[in-house]
């Protein structure tokens, strides 16, 4: 009889996939997995800035190619991903997610921006940008395709993540953080935490170098995560459920630009 | 010697620095010996009997023989449209829609190359520029109508758009495989069902599309294409299974196309010809203003509707600009269009470059100047050497007249109104291009020109985002960006 | 002719002869150009005769803290004789050191034709008074050195001092005596491309004989579209006054294949006649082992290891 080789589950921060700085783990779903630390927030969020402009300056064009491209490397483990979450239609749905939140990189402009008819000789516009490091608490279920509908529009967009996953079933998330590393998304615009949600999220929602915070998944603490998060005004996002091009608005700054006309 | 003179000895100046040939190899691309038409999913034998050959303009080489379609023909591929769109193509969900484009749009990505070389020997054009610029863009304008397609409700809020049928498409020989891609994308997504007939002189890439289509698995009857000439085009406009026309060519069939579908009913969409004007300002940026101009009337040998074939400088920089200019053609290269150092390939056909001549020499007849730099044009093939004519008056054929060849003619302009004069003083009304560094003067200039693309400080830009099309004769509808979907949809 | 009209600040009168208006540089356009220029496809007997140039137009360099005459005098005996299992394989143009090390230089190459560069004003920062750089100059030129690789003092140009920048260099052009005078702007530190046109064209017009993209010793150094636009200064000034400037990117380039790719924009800026080291150099170290790599893999037909290259 040959004995499985059991897999470790570790936190994806910055593009590689260290175990918690503290040393510790915590029993999910039958597994060891990485217990994040303050400190390992610490390092995602660093992570996360650092790889912002360099995501935010990417066309369009080719940041829906990368979400594609997550959609294919995804489809190509769904065997594993079922067997995971043991539904079929959820993984389905994730995968689905991920095209339909690709097609949107190069439309959000047209759809969200403008140029504005101002009262005198000025060609006025209105373009959507990314609003930089956005903290997003995933829900605990579903485990899998609310991650993937939480982290998808924020990084369409021109956006950075740190994602804390659902704290009973992390096993997906860490999964799917294999995915993004092998998708040709830089290292850095999407990091993972796993752990304690009670041990992670003050400390997401004060950190002052994060910009907006998802807090779906925070459901316990809400009212003092967004009393927390009013040190930085950071933007408190309540995307309801579904996929929509407004889920991605919520995480962009309008910067409006004039200039005269005349010769 | 001195040491300077030891130094140059061993150092001479050399007298030229050539390029060695650098082919692309031709072995990535299998021809048949005959091409059917692509209807229903299978290929199909033309009840018209016709075939004909596809030649390659740089050689004079016959490539393949191609099915010229009859009446009969055409109507068996619209019915067998009609079919799809009926029976399957509406009802799959616009999400799997999309993915039908997606894979469309990897795959052509996946086989870039045998596309980007067939490109080239069947129309002519460089495979610097059918590698870089023709490829890249036809899958971009499938990937990114794929995201529309599921999305319609975000394009049109409030409007409950509906897919309208049938399309018949018609193309030109100048960006074979890109306009397919301009005009299939946007109809798919849009949840129609096309046939498309691709120009006379260049149906290879539509051909070779058709295998595209089958590793995509499109359901059949989705896509299909008819080869074959103008009658062929008549016949697709005028069948009563057709719901929307749309055509890129030149104004004189566009007219005609319009007066066919009078009072049918039929949507159209109409790209033609283009006289754009390139306004270079004295505070342009002078040495890349001229690239601009290069790339504006050089590009693809001029075969372009929206080239900038006429210049307008500012009478203060006109000597410099135009001393720049000269000396930049003459480092344009002419040549085998698959050499990755050509420049400028072969006219398309040799009609096309009847008509160049024709209207070169009337040019000269007219009393402008000529430039053109010395170039040894190849023996066999189609050839026109870059050419510039100075001293044009705006009543000249030069300037009237649409060349569609690499063909630069030279007017001056004193200040901006006149220049905004000039620029709109043509039936055409496409594309324009300014250059100055002064930003409230391009917007100025981009409010008072009548063009449905104003390059500023740029030319020759595409991007399946940003809608293309004309003012005036130049055509109507637009192609690209989130209204490019409207000409296919239908709305309550 | 009459006494001119007393004018606001900054408005001048051309003077005869003139230099070309300065001008703006397009940043998309110029890139989009030098990128364009890059993927020429020069292969073969092109590309042997490109790469033999390349060594030809080398200023091999060494300019740390810690040069010793020992490594100077390796450093020469490669630039004599680059591959000694391939006689020939040309010596580079010139070497290029540190002013104390000059005299040891000067002594390994002599009568080899290899030429001996120094820098000098302060190198690579020239925040030193001026009277020091020009000391600093001609004490180098006495010394013998061939050539003078000087930096400008970027500080005064940023601060919109042009006409102290232009002075700087046309007074250590008269401490240069015999010596060419090359003249580094430090591009990457002038912000744009308006701007290293501009300091071109003050460089040009204070006597440099070459300009010289960097110092090597920040990024970016040299790059394709800075080189282009300091090409077309030099081409405008060619066409306008007839006097030939050299040019030199300096920095950054470390593979063969850049090193044609320059010399492909320099044939379709300014043409054959700029293709010579009197007129275009490249300032480099590692760059001259991957040319002689590209060389031989020319020559066999065999990719190359650099085990069979000395490292001087």
């Amino acid at each position: 009889m040959r004995l499985p080789v059991k897999k470790t589950y570790k936190l994806y921060v910055g593009g590689a996939f260290p175990r918690s700085e503290s040393g510790r783990s915590y029993d999910a779903e039958g597994a060891n997995v990485a217990r994040a630390s303050r400190k390992d927030l610490r390092d995602a969020v660093r992570a996360a800035r650092e790889a912002f402009p360099k995501w935010a300056s990417m066309t369009a064009y080719n940041r829906g190619q990368v979400l594609y491209r997550v959609a294919e490397i995804m489809e190509g483990r769904r065997a594993q991903f079922v067997e995971l979450t043991g539904d079929e239609a959820e993984v389905d749905a994730a995968i689905d997610s991920w095209v339909w939140y690709a097609g949107w990189a190069d439309k959000l402009a047209q759809v969200l921006g403008s140029s504005n008819p101002v009262a005198g000789p000025y060609f006025n516009f209105t373009v959507p940008e990314p609003t930089g490091v956005v903290g997003v608490v995933a829900p605990e279920e579903p485990a899998l395709a609310g991650f993937v509908a939480r982290l998808a529009p924020v990084i369409v967009g021109g956006n950075v993540a740190v994602i804390v996953a659902s704290q009973k079933r992390p096993l997906a998330a860490v999964t799917l953080a294999e995915v993004l590393a092998t998708s040709d998304v830089p290292g850095g615009v999407v990091n993972v935490l796993t752990g304690r949600k009670d041990e992670l999220c003050a400390v997401l929602a004060s950190h002052m170098d994060v910009n907006a915070v998802d807090l779906s998944g925070a459901d316990d603490e809400r009212e003092e995560l967004e009393r927390l998060a009013a040190d930085n005004v950071k933007r408190v996002v309540s995307n309801g459920d579904g996929q929509s091009p407004w889920h991605v608005a919520a995480f962009l700054e309008l910067k409006t630009v004039w200039h005269p006309i005349g010769v | 010697m001195t040491e300077i003179e030891k130094r140059q000895d061993r150092s001479p100046v050399p007298s030229a620095f050539d390029y060695a040939p650098a082919p692309e190899s031709r072995e990535i691309v299998t021809l048949e010996d005959r091409y059917d038409l692509f209807i229903g999913g299978e290929w199909v034998e033309p009840k018209s009997g016709e075939y004909a050959p596809t030649i390659s303009p740089s050689s004079e080489e016959p490539l393949a023989e191609v099915a010229y379609a009859g009446a009969e023909d055409v109507g068996t591929a619209v019915e067998a449209a009609g079919e799809a769109f009926e029976d399957g193509w509406s009802d799959i969900t616009p999400a799997e829609r999309a993915k039908y484009l997606y894979r469309i749009a990897r795959i052509l990505q996946e086989r870039s190359r045998e596309f980007a070389v067939l490109e080239s020997l069947d129309g002519g054009k460089p495979i610097r520029e059918s590698r870089d610029v023709d490829l890249p863009l036809s899958a971009a304008h499938f990937f990114y109508y794929a995201g529309w397609a599921d999305k319609l409700e975000y394009a049109f809020p409030n409007r409950k758009p509906k897919a309208l049928g049938v399309a018949g498409q018609i193309i030109p020989w100048n960006f074979p495989l890109l306009m397919l891609s301009w005009k299939i994308a946007p109809a798919l997504a849009s949840g129609n069902t096309v046939v498309l007939k691709p120009a006379e002189s260049t149906p290879l890439t539509a051909l070779l599309f058709c295998d595209v289509v089958r590793q995509a698995e499109l359901p059949p009857g989705v896509v299909n294409i008819v080869t074959g000439d103008g009658r062929a085009g008549a016949e697709l406009v005028k069948h009563p299974g057709v719901d929307k026309v749309a055509f890129t060519g030149s104004t004189d069939v566009g007219k005609e196309i319009q007066r066919a579908v009078a009072g049918t009913g039929k949507k159209l969409t109409l790209e033609l010809g283009g006289k754009a004007a390139n306004i270079i300002f004295d505070d342009a940026p002078l040495d890349q203003a001229v690239e601009g101009i290069i790339n504006g009337i050089y590009f693809n040998q001029g075969h372009v509707c929206c080239a900038g074939s006429r210049l307008l400088v500012q009478e203060s920089i006109y000597e410099q600009v135009i001393a720049k200019l000269k000396r930049r053609m003459g480092t344009l290269r002419v040549g085998d269009p698959l050499d990755k150092n050509t420049d400028i390939g072969a006219i398309n056909s040799k009609e096309q470059l009847e008509k160049i001549k024709e209207l070169v020499a009337a040019g000269e007849e007219e009393g402008a100047e000529i430039f053109q730099p010395p170039c040894r044009l190849p023996e066999k093939g189609w050839w026109f050497a870059p050419t510039v004519f100075t001293n044009v008056a705006q009543s000249y054929r030069v300037a009237q007249e649409e060349i569609f060849g690499p063909v630069l003619s030279v007017l001056t302009f004193r200040t901006p109104d006149e220049a905004v004069e000039k620029a709109n003083n043509t039936p055409y009304g496409l594309s324009a291009g300014v250059w100055t560094e002064k930003g409230s003067r391009i917007l100025s200039m981009a409010q008072r020109l009548r063009a449905g693309v104003i390059w500023a400080n740029t030319y020759n830009r595409f991007d399946p985002a940003s809608p293309f099309g004309g003012y005036k004769e130049s055509g109507f509808g637009r192609e690209g960006g989130r209204h490019g979907l409207e000409p296919y949809m239908r709305f309550e | 002719m009459a006494q001119a009209p007393a004018l606001p600040g900054g408005f001048e009168l051309p003077l005869e002869p003139r230099l070309p208006r300065i001008g703006s540089v397009d940043q998309v356009a110029v890139e989009e150009r030098a990128e364009s220029l890059s993927r020429r496809s020069i292969k073969r007997e092109s590309k042997l005769f490109a790469l033999d140039l390349a060594v030809r137009m080398m200023d091999l360099t060494t300019l740390e803290g810690a040069d010793t005459p020992g490594k100077v005098a390796a450093l020469s005996s490669k630039a004599m004789r680059p591959d000694p299992s391939d006689l020939t394989v040309p010596p580079v143009a010139a070497v290029c050191v540190y002013p104390n090390l000059v005299p040891v230089a000067l002594e390994r190459v002599k009568g080899s034709g290899v030429l001996v560069a120094s820098v000098a004003t302060a190198f690579p920062s020239g925040q030193s008074p001026l009277e020091i750089k020009i000391e600093e100059a001609a004490r180098v030129a006495e010394m013998g050195a061939d050539e003078i690789d000087m930096v400008i003092d970027r500080g005064a140009f940023l601060a919109g001092n042009y006409a102290r920048v232009y002075d700087e260099v046309r007074r250590i052009k008269e401490a240069c005596g015999d010596a060419h005078l090359k003249v580094i702007l430090e591009t990457g530190e002038l912000g744009t491309y308006d701007n290293v046109r501009r300091a071109s064209l003050l460089a040009i017009a204070g006597g440099a004989d070459f300009i010289k993209t960097s110092t090597g010793k920040i990024q970016p150094a040299a790059t394709l579209p800075v080189t282009l636009v300091m090409l077309e200064a030099i081409r405008d000034v060619y066409e306008e006054t007839g006097r030939r400037i050299g040019m030199k990117p300096a920095g950054g380039i470390r593979h063969a294949k850049q090193a044609v790719q320059y010399l492909v924009l320099l044939h379709e800026t300014l043409g054959v006649e700029w293709m010579t080291p009197d007129l275009f150099r490249f300032g480099a170290s590692s760059l001259l082992n991957d040319c002689l790599l590209q060389i031989r893999k020319e020559k066999t037909g065999r990719y190359q290891s650099p085990d069979y290259f000395t490292l001087d």
